[in-house]
């Protein structure tokens, strides 16, 4: 395989060809912020945070999206780098409630980790947020668009999933904001609530309705468990509070069709000893189910009976 | 390919045959249209017809001076043709009575004359000596008000398809170096050597490639490509099939925003008629060489002029630029190699190849070369289309082309280059004119929009008026671009509105310096170009919006009071009628006095004082 060789803060670094500056930066030790980067499904490149300066370039490139060449010169800690990310971090949360002291996120939220990092504690800018109202209407995911960065990874997970894209960007400019089709709300789109939007969502602004209000995140210990329910084999976290089991959440995709609400709610059922009771859509609204339709299994039990 | 040859011959001399006939001919392009062309043409038919006179009646594109549109033009067999402006229907009479059957121009109605080798009318300024015309070229525009551009006779007659005539009989790389050798850059503000462009997809390996227009002309202030594509669609076709042999394309499209359903028209038009005489479509002109075009409606993102949002926005998806590279060159439309140029860009390459690249590259300046088309809209005596060599200085232009400003007032900057592009002060007057030396000024060429301004224009209003278009059409992929375009715009709106800081200018500069080294795509990274320049030339303006809450021009309505000057007012009650929010009150003959808290600053009353007694300040 042929090899690269590049100067990243003065440290000689060699990658494959075709790595990113991004990985080849991470790998050789330094830090480089994201949020839109998801290594699942790359090549994105829009909230910028990650941008560095290369020698000769006219701008600061994305470094998600920017290839390593040989003899490249970068700085990713440069006084114009730590600059732009926290202009763009100010911008940011310009644009945010700011409201980490209840965000169920609060503890692993990349925008609070790095705004601590680069110091940013406000924006001075003093203009217009964002303001629309939260979207409880799926009972399994809570939609909070204020918390929004639009790094556009929920877009980019859902349009994986065949047949499905229910989300995207919609409206254009500051009022640009993630939507399903028509700007309805969540509950009315074609949404199957398999929680991958959720999984991958670096800030606050989507959120698992079964964990609200329950615990802090350093309050909560993880187990992570692969769901056997079909051979895509997706993992979830087992959820657990002083020692009660309080939920399960999806961790990240398998290969196929991966995660989905089934597995998951067999998931909350197995591990949970007090599951909320699951909800299915039927013509068009969602409504309480019996755990043997939730999980397809009437015909089954008929015939164990 | 003797198919092409023989009709050109009869094609030729039909078109002879026509320009000697006596004829009057309509300017209809969007501007004429506009104008009323379409009242004027059915006033001259109307009139022809009941006197049954023997003269044909056409139409063609606007020539350029949208100023004196309505226009029409009429010629006599053997004589110079003249073309009038401002012809309204009243005058079609007036128009026919002199110059059809007195066969006499009426002079007073006219703007230029046409030669055509033969002898000039006294009095009418001969085009090419004329003011508007004199320090013009007119090459890709030189069908422009001259055919018909809904007839591909016209386009024939006048040379073309002769380009690619010559194209298919030569090596596809010999047509690329013949571009590289013409040295033309990309028309559409990059300006990217075109010539490159094609090496590199000419190189690119893939089963498919592509050809794309982009035809999403946004800008306010420009239509330069509008123009062309009504006024010669056949070059751009031309332009493309060429590209296309050259590159081994046999599929091109059109991105025309929806906005101009004109040259949409057109191009159809054009499409249809050049596929019925075998000019496009399978095995062109027997060469085995297959093209065919189709034209996609943009809905109207001023984005998606950006090439990869364009692309995109081909695809079916929401109009967000790509990350570059892959550059469209190598992963285009579809993933497919594809060469993306501007509609000016490849109207220009039929007469490249026809006349070849040395004749295109002796015209312009050292790193830019052939000319450009420019439009001029804003505070000037002559609105309208221009084409200039590269190197042309911006005075030029405006003095000699576009007559001056207006009403005698002093100019004050020109806005080159759309939103992305910057203002020029007077200092900047002398610049010769190419997309180097525009870029060191910190504008840049753009597409070609020009407008100017003069001294009762707030720069930092028009600051506000450009940022408030970039958020507004801000595709909001990225950070910088959606969220910093927003807080520049709301600085801007404080500063206007008298709450500026003394922190705003700093913010402004600081916030402009990441946005522009920052932001994703070309839309994003020019965007704080007009509140770069108009701080780097007229910071005094934001200083005395700022710490004096003035607004110099008087344009900005916050800062501006109103007042009567006790020794002019004779109170004659004039402004206190015109007053629409009762804001005057005074007895008669008594000074009237205008109540700052009941005054909305509408001006309505200044005009109307005829004792110059209202102040704004």
């Amino acid at each position: 395989m042929s090899t690269v060789t590049l100067t990243i803060n003065g440290k000689e670094v060699t990658v494959p060809a075709g790595t990113t500056v991004l990985d080849a930066a991470l790998g050789a030790g330094f830090f480089i912020p994201t949020f839109c980067h998801d290594p699942a499904n790359p090549g994105y490149g829009g909230c910028r945070i990650c941008v560095v300066e290369i020698k000769g370039a006219r701008n600061m490139p994305a470094s998600c999206v920017t290839a390593a060449a040989n003899g490249m010169v970068v700085e990713t800690d440069s006084p114009a780098v730590i600059e732009a990310r926290r202009t763009i971090l100010e911008l940011m949360l310009a644009n945010h409630p700011v409201d980490c002291m209840t965000c169920e996120k609060s503890g692993e939220c990349k925008l609070q980790d790095y705004a601590f990092r680069y110091d940013v504690k406000s924006a001075d800018f003093g203009g217009e947020k964002k303001d629309y109202p939260q979207d409880q209407s799926n009972p399994y995911i809570s939609r909070d668009m204020n918390k929004c960065v639009l790094c556009g990874k929920c877009v980019r997970t859902c349009e994986q999933v065949e047949d499905r894209a229910v989300i995207n960007f919609a409206y254009r400019g500051f009022k640009t904001k993630v939507a399903p089709a028509l700007d309805a709300s969540l509950a009315e789109s074609a949404c199957v609530s398999c929680s991958r939007c959720v999984s991958v969502c670096p800030v606050g602004a989507l959120t698992y309705t079964s964990m609200a209000g329950k615990a802090r995140v350093w309050e909560t210990t993880r187990e992570e468990k692969t769901c056997s329910w079909c051979e895509a084999g997706c993992l979830f976290d087992v959820v657990s509070k002083g020692g009660e089991v309080i939920s399960v959440t999806a961790k990240a995709p398998g290969d196929g069709r991966p995660l989905c609400l089934k597995g998951r709610l067999g998931m909350e059922l197995r591990h949970n000893s007090q599951p909320p009771a699951p909800m299915l859509k039927k013509d068009g609204e969602f409504v309480e189910v019996s755990w043997t339709e939730a999980l397809g299994l009437d015909d089954i039990m008929d015939k164990l009976k | 390919m003797t198919n092409l040859q023989k009709s050109r011959s009869t094609i030729e001399e039909q078109y002879k045959a026509k320009q000697n006939r006596p004829r009057i001919v309509v300017g209809l392009g969007t501007c004429g249209i506009a104008a009323g062309g379409n009242k004027v043409m059915a006033a001259i038919k109307n009139e022809v017809a009941s006197r049954g006179l023997d003269v044909d009646v056409d139409f063609t594109s606007c020539i350029g001076m949208c100023f004196a549109e309505p226009a029409v033009e009429i010629g006599l067999p053997g004589q110079a043709s003249v073309v009038y402006g401002g012809i309204y229907p009243d005058k079609v009479g007036q128009l026919i009575d002199g110059h059809v059957v007195g066969k006499k121009p009426v002079t007073e109605l006219a703007a230029i004359q046409i030669t055509g080798g033969a002898e000039p009318f006294e009095g009418i300024p001969v085009m090419e000596q004329s003011g508007y015309y004199a320090k013009q070229v007119r090459s890709v525009t030189s069908r422009l008000g001259r055919t018909n551009p809904e007839s591909i006779e016209d386009y024939i007659a006048t040379g073309g398809y002769a380009g690619i005539e010559k194209a298919v009989a030569m090596e596809r790389l010999d047509i690329i170096n013949e571009v590289k050798k013409s040295g033309i850059r990309g028309r559409g503000g990059g300006g990217f050597p075109t010539g490159n462009k094609w090496q590199f997809v000419h190189d690119a390996v893939g089963d498919k490639k592509y050809i794309v227009c982009n035809a999403d002309e946004g800008d306010p202030g420009a239509f330069m490509d509008r123009s062309v594509l009504e006024g010669d669609p056949h070059a751009v076709l031309e332009g493309m099939m060429i590209a296309g042999f050259a590159i081994g394309a046999d599929e091109g499209v059109i991105y025309c925003r929806a906005e101009y359903p004109l040259a949409i028209k057109r191009l159809n038009l054009a499409i249809e008629e050049a596929e019925k005489m075998g000019l496009m479509g399978e095995n062109i002109l027997g060469t085995g060489f297959s093209f065919k075009i189709r034209i996609k409606a943009g809905a109207g993102a001023f984005v998606c002029g950006e090439e990869t949002a364009l692309l995109n926005s081909i695809e079916g998806q929401r109009g967000m630029p790509r990350v570059r590279p892959p550059f469209p060159a190598h992963k285009g439309l579809w993933q497919k190699p594809t060469c993306l140029n501007n509609v000016e860009t490849f109207a220009n390459i039929p007469f490249i190849i026809r006349n070849g690249g040395e004749w295109y590259a002796a015209m312009g300046t050292e790193k830019s070369k052939g000319s450009k088309v420019f439009c001029l809209t804003g505070k000037i005596n002559n609105t309208g289309l221009c084409e200039v060599p590269m190197g042309i200085t911006m005075g030029e232009i405006l003095n000699d082309i576009a007559g001056g400003i207006k009403e005698g007032k002093k100019f004050k900057a020109v806005q080159s280059g759309g939103p992305s592009g910057g203002c020029l002060p007077t200092e900047k007057l002398d610049l010769p004119i190419d997309y180097d030396s525009l870029i060191s000024a910190g504008a840049m060429m753009g597409s070609g929009g020009l407008v100017f301004m003069d001294e009762t224009t707030c720069m930092v209003d028009v600051a506000k008026f450009f940022l408030n278009f970039t958020q507004l059409e801000s595709c909001g992929k990225c950070t910088p671009c959606r969220e910093g375009t927003k807080r520049l715009l709301e600085t801007l709106i404080r500063i206007t509105e008298g709450a500026g800081t003394a922190e705003d200018i700093p913010n402004l500069e600081r916030l402009a310096k990441v946005i522009k080294s920052s932001a994703l795509c070309a839309l994003g990274q020019t965007a704080p170009n007009p509140v770069l320049t108009t701080l780097r030339y007229f910071r005094n303006e934001y200083e005395a919006h700022i710490n004096d809450k003035k607004c110099p021009a008087g344009v900005c309505a916050a800062l501006l009071s109103f007042s009567i000057l006790k020794d002019k007012c004779i109170g004659c009650g004039v402004c206190l009628k015109a007053c629409p929010v009762d804001a005057i009150s005074g007895e008669k003959k008594a000074v009237h006095v205008i109540d700052p808290a009941k005054c909305v600053k509408c001006g309505a009353c200044v005009p109307k004082c005829k004792f110059e007694a209202i102040v704004k300040a």
